[in-house]
Formats: C-alpha cells, sequence, structure tokens
C-alpha cells in the first residue's frame, strides 16, 4: 500500500524541530501544515511576504489583502510579521529559512530538482522556486515515486530542465523515503511505505542510493 | 508640490508612450494598481514592457493589457492562470523574459537603489543563468542578475498622505515598494487619502520621495483567485 497524500505530509512534518521557521510549497506541501506536532511551534513563511502564516479563513473573515503564495485566502496570527517581497527573499536568500517542502517532476541522485518547466508545454515561470532551493537550509521533495506513465521521478539524472542543482535533502515518495547526511553523500533508503518491499523500490527508481 | 490629482487620468498625463517600460506592483492579483491599469488601458499606449511579477488574468489586472495588445513584453517570475496570455505567447507575439521571483524582487530594489548589478545564487546551472557572467565567492558560484529601471511605476497602497507617503495592507504590499522605488516616475492610487500628520512617520513603508502623483482609487474590486475557507468546527 502506498502511502496516501495526507501520510506523506505526516512524514514529512516529523522533521519539523521546535522553532522552525518553515516555506511550504503549493500542493501536497501546504497539507504538511495539518500535521505539525502539538509540542513543536513552527512559524510558516509565504514567500509574497508573510512570516507567520494563520489558517484558512471562517467564510466571514476572507480578505482579499491577506494571501498566501498560492494565491488562497488565509488569516494572521499573533506573532505575523508583512514585509515587501524583496525583504521576504531577502529571508529566503539569507539562509534565514530553515526547511523549504516543495513538490518536484524530477530529482536526481546528486539532489538536482526540475519541479518548472515542461519543454514544449506552456511555461508558467519559476515563480519563488529557484530562490527556495538556492537559499533555504535544507530543502524536502514531496512527489509520487513513478509518473503517469510509470517512469521513475528519482533518477540518475534529471531529464527536464533545472530549477537548482544538488539542492535536494531528502525526497518522501508514496512509497517510500531518501535522505542523505549532506549534499557530497549520496541518498539512502531510510523507509518504505506498508507493503513494499526494498526489491520493489529498487526496480521502480533509476537513480542510484544505497540502502 | 501637488502630488494629489482628481482622476487616474490625469495622474498618468504626459508620462506614458509608447515602447516604455512600465513596473506595476501586485502579487497574483492582490494588492494590483486596477484603476491605473485602466487608465493606461484607456490612454492607448503601446508596445510596453511591462515588469510585473505575475500577468493577471483574463480580464482583471495586467490581463485588461494583454487583451488590447498594449503589452510586447513581459518580465514575470510567474504567468499561469491567463489564457490570452497563453495564446500571445504560444503566437509569438509577446516575449517573455522569466525572472525567479526574488531575482525580480531584488532587481527592482537594486534598480530604485542605483545598484547596476548584483550577485545572486538562484538559478545557478540553470536555464536562467544562459549567457550571464558568473562569478565565485567563498567557493560557491553566483550569477550577475542587472538592477530594472522603469519609465514609469504605478502601485497600490491603503493610505497615502498629500507627501505621497504610502502604507501598504497586510500582503497587500509585496511587490508594491520596490515597484515604486524602480520608477523615473511612479504614480500611487490609494484606497484612502488622509491629511498631513495623520500617517504614523514610524509607519510608513514608501516614503513620499518615491511617488510623485498620486490618486483616490476608483476600482478596489481586489478579486480573490483561490477563495480558500475552513469550516466553523474547530
Amino acid at each position: 500500500m502506498a502511502w496516501t497524500r495526507d501520510e506523506m505530509a505526516s512524514l514529512a512534518a516529523q522533521d519539523l524541530s521546535d522553532g522552525f521557521y518553515v516555506n511550504l510549497g503549493i500542493g501536497i506541501p501546504t497539507l504538511v501544515a495539518n500535521y505539525i506536532p502539538a509540542d513543536v511551534d513552527v512559524t510558516l513563511q509565504s514567500e509574497n511576504g508573510i512570516l507567520g502564516l494563520g489558517p484558512f479563513p471562517l467564510d466571514n473573515e476572507v480578505d482579499a489583502d491577506l494571501i498566501n503564495a498560492g494565491k488562497q485566502t488565509i488569516t494572521e496570527l499573533d506573532r505575523t510579521s508583512y514585509t515587501s517581497s524583496a525583504d521576504s527573499f531577502g529571508m529566503i536568500r539569507g539562509g534565514h529559512i530553515d526547511l523549504s517542502i516543495l513538490g518536484a517532476m524530477e530529482v536526481s541522485e546528486t539532489g538536482d530538482l526540475a519541479n518548472w518547466m515542461v519543454p514544449g508545454k506552456m511555461v508558467k515561470g519559476p515563480g519563488g522556486a529557484m530562490d527556495l532551493v538556492a537559499g533555504v537550509r535544507r530543502i524536502t521533495v514531496l512527489m509520487d515515486h513513478v509518473d503517469k506513465a510509470g517512469v521513475a521521478k528519482f533518477r540518475k539524472a534529471c531529464t527536464l530542465p533545472f530549477t537548482g542543482r544538488n539542492v535536494v535533502d531528502k525526497i518522501i515518495t508514496n512509497f517510500a523515503i531518501f535522505e542523505r547526511p549532506d549534499r557530497e553523500s549520496p541518498f539512502q533508503l531510510k523507509k518504505i511505505a506498508p507493503g513494499m518491499d526494498a526489491e520493489g523500490i529498487r526496480k521502480m527508481t533509476e537513480a542510484h542510493y544505497t540502502e | 508640490m501637488q502630488k494629489i490629482c482628481d482622476s487616474a487620468e490625469e495622474a498618468l498625463a504626459g508620462k506614458t508612450f509608447d515602447g516604455m517600460m512600465v513596473a506595476s506592483g501586485g502579487f497574483g492579483l492582490c494588492g494590483i494598481p486596477e484603476t491605473l491599469i485602466e487608465a493606461l488601458v484607456a490612454s492607448g499606449t503601446k508596445n510596453i514592457t511591462a515588469i510585473s511579477n505575475n500577468a493577471g488574468v483574463d480580464d482583471f489586472g495586467l490581463g485588461r493589457l494583454l487583451r488590447t495588445r498594449q503589452i510586447s513584453k513581459m518580465i514575470s517570475s510567474y504567468v499561469g492562470e491567463n489564457k490570452e496570455f497563453e495564446r500571445q505567447y504560444l503566437a509569438k507575439e509577446l516575449e517573455i523574459e522569466f525572472c525567479p521571483q526574488g531575482t525580480l524582487a531584488e532587481r527592482m530594489r537594486a534598480g530604485g537603489a542605483g545598484i547596476p548589478g548584483f550577485y545572486t545564487k538562484t538559478g545557478v546551472g540553470t536555464l536562467i543563468a544562459e549567457g550571464k557572467e558568473t562569478k565565485t565567492f567563498n567557493g560557491e558560484e553566483y550569477l550577475l542578475e542587472t538592477g530594472l529601471v522603469a519609465d514609469l511605476a504605478i502601485v497600490k497602497a491603503w493610505k497615502g498622505d498629500p507627501y505621497g507617503n504610502l502604507v501598504y495592507r497586510k500582503s497587500a504590499r509585496n511587490f508594491n515598494p520596490m515597484a515604486a522605488a524602480c520608477g523615473k516616475f511612479t504614480v500611487a492610487e490609494v484606497e484612502e487619502i488622509v491629511g498631513p500628520g495623520e500617517l504614523e512617520p514610524d509607519h510608513i513603508h514608501t516614503p513620499g520621495i518615491f511617488v510623485q502623483r498620486l490618486v483616490l482609487a476608483t476600482r478596489n474590486e481586489k478579486r480573490i483567485e483561490q477563495r480558500t475557507v475552513r469550516t466553523g468546527a474547530v
């Protein structure tokens, strides 16, 4: 049984440490906010200029001037501060954010990330993803293990244009978790989803990793 | 010194020309200068290079200027959610310079602060780095990015006073302070014009030196792209 999106988010949330400042990407990473352990105090950053993201608003609290980077309406907290986009990316580029959790199309065995364009298709742009992977201290990727055609997304090398080179520290797929202690080391298989085994993971993974 | 104008048309009068570069504040549809965009549509200015994080949607925001084919180039980080944009781009009627979001913010900030270029790690080893100079600092490679200066900047603020001092509200601040600073001529639309001294000097986000004209916003639709709510049971 593969992990569900919520289970993947819950696994990612286990890496959150007390006092962390964290940027969550759009999609599955947004779900991580629902699984922050009760005894861990985490401040969420949104790159459009919010430090201290609150939950989605009640219907009567919706404020058009208060959205996250996914353009969703949100709320503020008693710790919230607002900044300009330049100051917000100063936090990111300056290495002040502890962890970013992002989605991906492909990750290579040396930690290259591709998640912003598919040649030949309409390109929407990199948004803040290149800035996040270049500046945030630690990067976790949440993605499906294989694409819709069954092709491995954790690969020897990315086939799609890079978002960043050698930037990924941890990969959580719906089948397995891979992690490396530093950016010179290979990824190691750390955990396997229930009902899967190491041999099955090996068959569905193109990248080299240690077990 | 009279910065307050009676209308958006008056605020842009004599400051638009074909082929100009226009910087606009806003993130998605949040904090965009709705009134001034409409006045720019009415001005008929053509061949605009627009510096803006996003391109609006089909019938709102900068999408209004794309519909009328007044924009020939965009410098943006993300241009999803706009079908007309996509059509013009694929038909090669529109040029796009993609810029990572933080690099775009910093290019505008730098341009406004008189800094012609700066080095950043963002985009190293990617398509964004093609044709750009690199330099190694402490063993790490960085890209040279250039500052941006616009002929005209249009911004949206919450409150403004007769001196052009501006205060933004919540996440509607976003790119507006950098847009204001990077314009050779900056026009601000505000939801409320307050009297001299009514803004707390310690709380001003954009000092009046960056704002040449000010107009009361007549369009404050503030369309929401992704209205997301939770239910009351907590």
